[in-house]
């Protein structure tokens, strides 16, 4: 093999396309394997809420708590703003980077939109309050869930008519408590850092040349993220929310 | 562009010294740190067992406490698996996959030096536990509940937890870098079914990683949390099942044993055919073999709870499933007989390693069936029977195949030849200091010595083979030094060692040794699967690639940078808030941001560096 | 005269030197893959050393034929192997689901709680608790109920059977049965903390005659002091000074229903003492109730105690004596 020459040759600036074997980039490429890697991340957590589904010995239950119609709308806004992320994604291709900035605002809105209703719904959560009507309670037990029943026995006594007071579910209470609160929380948490990174690229794009239909794999791969952020969560809002409040789902 | 980058240090560009191996992000240097650090965690390792071989040499020693016993068995196991095993396998991966695909660098260079800095953050973490009085003492395993702060109060667990959720962001980050590596930057011609198969069992390893760390990563929060914020994932008084860890950690753990042995297995497969001077006999069947392990790898985690009480059924499926495992490494090992088979055979320190890999691997293969068989391995489980099959396959497989690859590769990294007669010594000596070490372990099992025990009774009958095994460990004690003398003297001052010195077959023997900093002046056109051998030998014909050099540009290497350094020691910092207090948490979350900011703004060259601004022929 | 063979047995926890019809049925599974796999091996190492030695590079030698594979061979030692795990695969699977139910009715059930660091067996149907010691008639099946109150623990007694995990939240099932009567070691399998070494245990095996007499007297409450040492050993053993009431449970005392540690009433009557580790006499006693912990570091005895956590309130040599005798009184 031929020496090393002793000067290296001449050093030049590196392209936005790489020449790649593939002729995918490698930060798609990149961040395609981070997202298998994501998926059994919220996979492995999926699982331990499904396993811990109906183990809980005290406490609220996701009946007792969840609120469909509320999160229905959250899990909307969400889905929408899927939607608003492939019309920034397709304005920017178009060439309209107003377009693209609205539509990636729009996106930032509704992402942090959900993130408030979740807040929102956490707050409630520990915060619960619960009202018995001890009178009913004393006609038809079987009216009440497990959970309003055991504090119905215990504070429905002699001369009470009502009871009210707070039993809120927290990350400590119990099984449900815990694996909900993880689960969620932890994709609040990469909805949150989606809506960081959104931000960064919204700020970004006034920069002249930095976002244009000819550099758009920073939208790219911001919006695949943003993509998989949501599908994680539409597999969420069934298997946690409508699986856990109507009965006939599987427990 | 650089309006955005943070100004307050000037970036490095030609940095020499210590400052070049701070800032360097070639990964032939990182590779060289990621051996050095992870040889020393191996000595470390080692030391660790050598005192629990001698608190076990007699019954009723007293040599160390029960509680420190704990501690060293969970740390030796640690240790020797994140931080010695895969690392040192991720120093041959960053040296070699480069070289061996025809490119000049990984896919990520920076993003490679970052790994290698959380690598060494974690390392430090988790030995610093040592000096804090409270090193983990739960097992590798860490079996809830006896991780809970009812039954582990203190600190020890938690420098577990937090060490390996910082090393899986190493791993990880490596495993991302490889598989873009290997994906996407191998040279013209280099299609996937003319890779070395050490690269694609890197890559089968690389995919394995990026799959099974989330698993752990997941349970490790789980615990953290209820350590630290009283959840109770696995608090049973809440109704918490002990058995969910254990789901959780050998469907990690299963696929970490073959993170572990497949690098080993591709550093076999390059020693064999070079020292018989023959190709790899049945190139793809071997690469499916490892393709099928890996597969088969996350469908027989059970296999490690067969006592656990989960009733016949799983135990019959998991014991169908693992024997199945053994079909594909059978097919392995023939293949690798038949390597040698007609061959010129050649019996330098590397291929005595690779042969000697192959004895103790098939030994280790074996005692794997015999666990499988859940109806006997009733009486095996968590016995010294364990101890001696995984020590066949982790020390007889794994680090036989990883010394293979220290001596076979010497002269590529080093640029020098060591030398053969202690490069033999330290073999011999070696395989028989293990097989002294662990083959009695199988019949201490069968004999009812649990594994964990810090002590034993006279009355057991266990004393003069476990006297035995003290002895073979100071035999590998031994080995080891031999080869610390080789390796630090012939490095020193060895014989300058030619580009190709075994006339070997693959990419990386076609350049000097050691590489220039480029690795390859011209991008090589590959036309063969053992493609400098057909070139030597005149098999294929020569094409001239594209352009002068590289593709028609003047080979541009990335600059060295000392961001990924901010971003780990941010992680570093952080780790330790996560384990004593919150703000020093916040403080370290903020040096990881701004390092991973600055970072972010950074170009990969800098056209107003002076590096740049030297180039001729820029466009 | 089965004790006394039992004594000398050089390997008392011997996977091989079966007692029983599952370990023997375990050790019948192991024999046949190991065969099994020494021919393999045999066979591996001969090709192999065969190969290294006819194909040793020679001077002078010339390329060797670039050989890529061989599809026949590579079938070949694709299909053998998996016959062979097929072969062996059968056997298993069979001893498997004989071993997950007992084959005949049980002559008992034994509850088996597994705690920081020792073993409580409690027969529910004759009324018997006992420690680190059962009793077990020969030649009939018993079932277990296996559970644990803190960490998990395994439950193994190699010459009878295969371990089975004592998992908090699960309860599991395993059974035996004692072809000839002798005295079988047991150990926790599974690490469960400081001492898991020194958890360890005794199955008795012995003719029904014996066992009756056994459980005859372990129902039987303890006996009523009357040597003066032993009189003063109770009355310390009673008292809020030592407390040892509090933990453990003497049937037919006054005060002593505790139920954190081993029950005492028939501690006399055990071979050994602190959960199988040591033989039970005068001068092991002492040595355990002076300072548990060097015995067994980390048990919760010693942890807990105000006697043995403080040293103003440790117990004096006569008061360890006096304990002694009553305890060794407990026939």
């Amino acid at each position: 093999m031929a020496q090393a020459p002793t000067t290296p040759p001449a050093v030049v600036h590196q392209e936005e396309h790489e020449k790649t074997t593939t002729g995918l980039n490698h930060k798609k490429l990149l961040m395609w394997a981070f997202l298998a890697s994501d998926c059994m991340f919220f996979g492995t957590l999926i699982a331990t809420y499904l396993v811990y589904k109906g183990k809980s010995k005290v406490g609220a239950l996701p009946e007792d708590v969840f609120s469909i119609p509320v999160t229905s709308v959250s899990t909307f806004v969400l889905l929408m703003s899927s939607m608003s992320m492939v019309l920034a994604y397709a304005a920017l291709r178009r060439g309209s980077l107003k377009g693209f900035r609205i539509w990636l605002l729009s996106t930032i809105l509704l992402g942090s939109t959900f993130l408030g209703f979740q807040v929102f719904e956490f707050y409630e959560f520990v915060n619960h309050e619960v009202t018995i009507d001890c009178h009913e309670f004393a006609a038809n037990p079987d009216g009440f869930s497990p959970f309003e029943a055991g504090i119905a026995g215990d504070e429905c006594t002699e001369g009470v008519d009502e009871y009210e007071g707070t039993h809120g579910l927290t990350p400590r209470t119990n099984l449900f408590g815990t694996t909900f609160f993880t689960l969620t929380g932890l994709h609040g948490t990469h909805v949150t850092i989606g809506v960081i990174w959104l931000l960064g690229l919204f700020f970004y794009s006034f920069k002249k040349g930095a976002v244009t239909p000819a550099r758009h794999l920073d939208t790219d791969l911001a919006a695949l993220y943003w993509h998989f952020v949501d599908v994680v969560w539409i597999i969420i809002f069934p298997v946690v929310y409508l699986f856990g409040v109507f009965e006939g789902f599987p427990t | 562009m650089t309006s955005l980058s943070v100004p307050m240090i000037k970036r490095p560009v030609h940095p020499v010294g210590a400052w070049g191996w701070i800032t360097t992000i070639d990964h032939k240097k990182i590779g060289i740190m990621y051996g050095i650090t992870a040889f020393i965690n191996f000595l470390i390792g080692g030391i660790e067992a050598i005192i629990m071989r001698a608190q076990l040499s007699g019954s009723n020693a007293d040599i160390v406490s029960p509680e420190v016993f704990n501690q060293l068995f969970t740390m030796h196991g640690t240790t020797m698996i994140f931080l010695a095993v895969m690392p040192l396998g991720a120093a041959f991966f960053n040296y070699l996959i480069p070289l061996q695909i025809g490119a000049r660098d990984v896919a990520f260079p920076r993003l490679n030096a970052f790994s290698y800095w959380v690598f060494l953050a974690g390392t430090l973490m988790l030995h610093l536990s040592w000096f804090m009085g409270e090193a983990p003492n739960a097992g590798w395993f860490a079996y809830a509940p006896l991780t809970s702060t009812a039954f582990n109060p203190g600190h020890g667990v938690d420098f577990w937890i937090v060490s390996l959720q910082v090393l899986g962001i190493a791993s990880l980050a490596a495993a991302f870098n490889f598989i873009v590596t290997i994906i996407n930057m191998r040279a013209p011609g280099m299609h996937m079914m003319r890779l070395p198969l050490f690269t694609w069992m890197t890559l089968i390893t690389a995919i394995l990683l990026v799959l099974a760390f989330p698993v752990i990563t997941v349970a490790l929060l789980e615990l953290l949390f209820d350590r630290n914020y009283g959840m109770n994932f696995f608090f049973t008084a809440a109704g918490g099942d002990p058995v969910l860890w254990q789901h959780l950690f050998w469907v990690f753990g299963h696929p970490e044993v073959y993170i572990l042995i497949l690098p080993a297995m591709g550093i076999v497969s390059e020693i064999l055919p070079t020292f018989s001077k023959k190709p790899l006999f049945g190139y793809s069947t071997v690469i499916l073999a490892g393709v099928i392990i890996a597969f088969m790898g996350w469908l027989v985690w059970s296999h490690h709870m067969f006592t656990v009480g989960l009733g016949p059924i799983p135990n019959t499926v998991f014991t169908i499933t693992t024997i199945a495992i053994a079909v594909p490494t059978g097919i392995k090992i023939f293949n690798w007989i038949f390597t040698i088979w007609k061959g010129s055979v050649e019996f330098r320190t590397p291929m005595l390693f690779a042969v000697g890999f192959i004895v103790t691997f098939t030994i280790g293969g074996i005692s794997g069936v015999m666990h499988a068989m859940s109806a006997s391995d009733a009486q095996q489980q968590d016995t010294y029977f364990v101890v001696a099959h995984f020590h066949y396959v982790l020390f007889g497989g794994a680090i036989m195949g990883i010394f293979g690859a220290l001596y076979y590769w010497f002269p590529k990294y080093s640029g020098k030849m060591y030398n053969e007669g202690q490069g033999k010594t330290h073999f011999w000596l070696m395989f028989i200091g293990q097989n002294l070490t662990f083959f009695p372990m199988h019949f201490l099992g069968m004999d009812g010595m649990p594994r964990r025990i810090y002590t034993y009774g006279a009355d057991m009958g266990w004393t003069e083979v476990n006297a035995l095994q003290t002895a073979g460990s100071i035999v590998i004690v031994l080995s080891v030094l031999v080869f610390m003398k080789n390796f630090i003297q012939s490095w020193r001052s060895g014989k300058q060692a030619p580009g190709d010195p075994w006339d070997a077959r693959t990419l990386e023997w076609s350049i000097s040794s050691p590489p220039p900093e480029y690795n390859f002046e011209e991008i090589p056109i590959v036309q063969d699967r053992d493609d400098w051998w057909a070139r030597k030998r005149g098999l294929v014909p020569r094409i001239a690639p594209s352009g002068a050099s590289g593709d028609g540009h003047g080979i541009h290497m990335p600059q060295p940078s000392f961001w990924p350094l901010v971003a780990a020691i941010g992680i570093f910092v952080g780790a330790w808030g996560v384990i004593y207090s919150v703000p020093v948490l916040i403080i370290g979350a903020g040096i990881m941001i701004f390092g991973v900011y600055a970072w972010s703004f950074e170009p990969v060259n800098d056209p107003e560096s002076e590096a740049s601004t030297a180039s001729g022929d820029a466009n | 005269m089965a004790l006394a063979a039992a004594c000398s047995d050089p390997h008392p926890q011997s996977t091989f030197d079966t007692h029983g019809p599952v370990a023997a049925s375990q050790a019948n599974i192991f024999y046949i893959i190991m065969y099994a796999g020494l021919v393999v091996f045999i066979g591996v190492m001969a090709l192999l050393i065969y190969t290294t030695i006819r194909y040793r590079r020679r001077y002078n030698d010339k390329d060797p034929e670039q050989i890529h594979g061989n599809n026949t061979l590579e079938i070949a030692w694709t299909v053998a192997p998996a016959l062979l795990l097929v072969a062996v695969a059968v056997p298993t699977i069979q001893t498997l689901w004989n071993n997950s139910i007992s084959p005949e009715p049980a002559a008992m059930t034994v509850h088996a709680t597994g705690s920081q660091w020792w073993f409580e067996f409690e027969i529910e149907e004759l009324g018997v608790v006992t420690a680190n010691e059962l009793h077990i008639p020969v030649g009939e099946v018993i079932n277990f109920v296996l559970e644990s109150t803190d960490v998990i623990h395994s439950f193994w007694v190699p010459k009878l059977a295969g371990k089975v995990d004592m998992v908090p939240n699960n309860t599991n099932t395993t059974w035996f049965k004692a072809d000839e009567a002798g005295e079988f070691f047991g150990q926790c399998a599974e690490f469960c903390g400081e001492s898991h070494a020194n958890m360890r245990f005794k199955v008795v095996a012995e003719s029904r005659e014996d066992f009756d007499a056994w459980v005859a007297a372990q129902l039987a409450d303890s006996v009523v002091p009357v040597d003066p040492l032993v009189q003063q050993g109770h009355d310390l053993f009673m008292s809020i000074e030592a407390g040892c009431w509090a933990c453990h449970t003497i049937r037919g005392s006054a005060n002593a229903f505790g139920q954190v540690g081993p029950d005492l009433t028939h501690f006399a009557s055990r071979r050994h003492l602190a959960s199988g580790i040591m033989e039970n006499n005068h001068e092991n006693l002492v040595r355990w109730l002076t300072d548990p912990n060097d015995v067994k570091p980390g048990n919760v005895m010693s942890r807990d105690a105000a006697v043995y956590n403080d040293p103003d309130q440790a117990l004096s040599e006569p008061q360890v004596a006096a304990l002694a005798a009553y305890l060794r009184s407990l026939e």
